[in-house]
């Protein structure tokens, strides 16, 4: 019932505007996959072209070997979730999820019995007889969920489905959405501004940005271990630094900055670390302190700012502006001189661009 | 918290637009109740012959008929027009120029005197039209721009996205339109079809060009009536066109909205 897409070098444009250029992406059968990354970046119309709202300029869309590519979208067979719910303001909650079924030719007491169950699922049985406009947002989206399972449909789609709740509902959402997709095992696209929310609810996430997706990998490996600048910046290494490795010795390997700044990077912890390379740290991964005798980057602090949890910097060395975090319990004044020092479990390598 | 207090002046305000506007209602009403064959208000006694003069009077007879025919088809012809052209605009809005919904307001700009007579020129004497179309053609004309206004104003408020979810679902296109779209701009449709019937029914300007000999509407026949009468049968024809217009509003709330929540 649920198949594997995969989507081969599409290239799409709104009128002369290229807004997706040679995009590939396969997703596992059951696996749910995110399209992450800010407005424009390409994730809805990925979405509407596989969905057969819009047609790509060249290449194909394969549903479980099927071509969908020149497929009309009421054939595709796929669930929606839309941001604004999308439900059917004239009919109840029932004729609501009924409707997919009522398409497919399911009617009578087999209709009633699988919507019934499916309302039972998703906690709304007892709406069954209302209009959507008597219900609150998430009771809402709990429908537009269940609308579009109901048909068992080869791929379910979500468009941005939480934007519209309210922070605590979105995260209750989130982890129900995540359950009855993986209770269906249904291969699911969900497409998301929201980097917790992506994180928190995929199997893998896709990185996008201009039209392109600019890394493919789990949570995980995004978050510690991105793989070019972009990505690094998205998910919040605030400090890259370039530099030039000038000796290397057994696991050690010494490195040069902007400015003559000398680094030491173990190898256990960074792996292979090329010639060329740009460290990237978390404000969390460089640490403020006034002991001056500590090997790390020089410094003058700038702005203090309180985080609850530490006090971050603005602080200028030689290799630019560099964002650090120090302990609460010795606050430094802005004006100092002090020393950053890498934190290697909150530092990555990134190769040179 | 004090209780907010009326402005005596904004009571004495209120009372005098309602006077204005239900004033003429009750003067033609009064008047057609009349026993005198005069137009008087306050009436004189009170009886309803002038009621019963309107139908013993074949001309009235005939163009209550004619104007019925023609408001209704013209009306349907006009939302047949306009709910495609409605939905073409607000759907594509972005797409298309900005002056296109304009075009579709411009009849109204132009003075419906100058509309008639142009109908005129063109389809009674150019082509040789039959009345009966001519007028149909005219009054579409008339009312079109009213029904794209309206329905495109429910549309407004429409968001497309229900459309694409209906389609996501399995329902093509076209039925899409007609199982999803229609019944939540129904509103609208309705509040269209009133307008139109209602204009079209009221209209002199665009009719007195092409009625013509057999064939006349009833406010042309009101007019051709008052050149010779002046007896309270042009009022008894107003009361009954009021009384007509309540009517055809009613069934079309009533039946349109059944229709659509039978689903």
């Amino acid at each position: 019932m649920t198949k594997p897409l995969s989507i081969r070098n599409i290239t799409a444009h709104y009128g002369q505007t290229k807004v997706l250029e040679d995009l590939s992406l396969d997703i596992g059968e059951g696996e749910l996959v995110s399209l992450l990354g800010a407005s424009g970046c390409g994730k809805t119309t990925t979405l509407r072209l596989v969905a057969g709202f819009l047609q790509p300029t060249s290449g194909t869309i394969t549903l479980g070997g099927k071509d969908l590519t020149r497929l009309p979208a009421h054939q595709r067979d796929i669930g929606l979730v839309f941001q604004n719910y999308a439900l059917f303001p004239h009919l109840s909650v029932a004729d609501n999820v009924g409707f997919g079924l009522k398409q497919r030719g399911v009617s009578g007491a087999d209709k009633t019995k699988r919507v019934n169950a499916m309302l039972e699922r998703v906690g709304l049985a007892h709406l069954a007889e209302r209009l959507p406009g008597a219900l609150s947002g998430g009771q809402k989206q709990r429908v537009a969920l269940a609308r579009a399972l109901v048909i068992e449909p080869q791929l379910l789609m979500f468009d941005e489905p939480l934007s519209n709740l309210d922070a605590k509902l979105r995260v209750d959402m989130r982890v129900e959405i995540r359950q009855l997709q993986r209770a269906n095992g249904t291969t699911s696209v969900y497409v998301t501004h929201d980097q917790e929310e992506a994180f928190s609810i995929s199997d893998r996430v896709a990185i996008m940005h201009a039209g392109k997706i600019m890394q493919l990998d789990t949570p995980e490996n995004l978050y510690q271990r991105p793989a070019n600048a972009f990505v690094a910046r998205f998910v919040g290494f605030e400090n890259l630094v370039s530099m030039k490795v000038v000796a290397r010795d057994g696991a050690q390997v010494t490195a040069e900055a902007a400015g003559g700044v000398k680094l030491t990077l173990g190898l256990e912890h960074f792996g292979e670390i090329p010639d060329a390379f740009v460290l990237a740290c978390r404000a969390d991964g460089l640490s403020v302190t006034d002991n001056m005798a500590v090997e790390g980057i020089p410094t003058t602090l700038g702005l203090r700012t309180y985080l609850g949890r530490a006090y971050q910097y603005q602080s200028e060395t030689a290799a630019g502006t560099l964002v650090a975090n120090g302990p609460l319990s010795r606050p430094l004044e802005p004006g100092s001189a002090a020393k950053l020092v890498p934190v290697p479990d909150q530092c990555t390598i990134l190769a040179m661009e | 918290m004090m209780p907010t207090k009326l402005h005596p002046a904004l009571i004495g305000f209120t009372v005098l637009v309602f006077i204005f506007l239900v004033g003429p209602l009750v003067i033609v009403v009064g008047s057609a109740l009349s026993d005198t064959t005069y137009l008087t208000f306050p009436p004189q006694g009170l009886s309803l012959r002038w009621f019963q003069n309107i139908f013993e009077i074949d001309a009235f007879r005939r163009t209550i008929l004619t104007s019925l025919q023609v408001a209704v088809i013209s009306t349907f012809v006009a939302l047949i027009i306009g709910i495609p052209a409605s939905y073409a605009m607000s759907r594509y809005r972005i797409q298309l120029p900005r002056w296109l919904s304009t075009l579709f307001i411009l009849p109204v700009l132009v003075p419906e005197l100058v509309l008639g007579f142009s109908l005129l020129k063109n389809l009674a004497f150019q082509f040789n039209a039959p009345i009966y179309l001519s007028l149909i053609i005219g009054h579409t004309i008339l009312i079109l721009p009213y029904v794209i206004r309206v329905i495109s104003a429910s549309l407004a408020s429409f968001d497309f996205s229900i459309e694409e979810a209906a389609i996501s679902l399995g329902s093509p296109p076209l039925k899409t339109f007609f199982t999803v779209l229609l019944p939540n701009v129904r509103s609208g449709v309705i509040a269209a079809f009133i307008l139109a019937f209602i204009t079209s029914v009221n209209d002199v300007s665009i009719s007195i060009f092409l009625t013509g000999p057999g064939i006349s509407t009833l406010p042309i026949q009101l007019l051709a009536h008052m050149e010779q009468f002046f007896d309270p049968t042009v009022a008894s024809v107003s009361v009954m066109l009021m009384v007509l217009t309540v009517a055809v509003m009613a069934i079309v709330e009533r039946t349109l909205g059944l229709t659509f929540l039978a689903k």
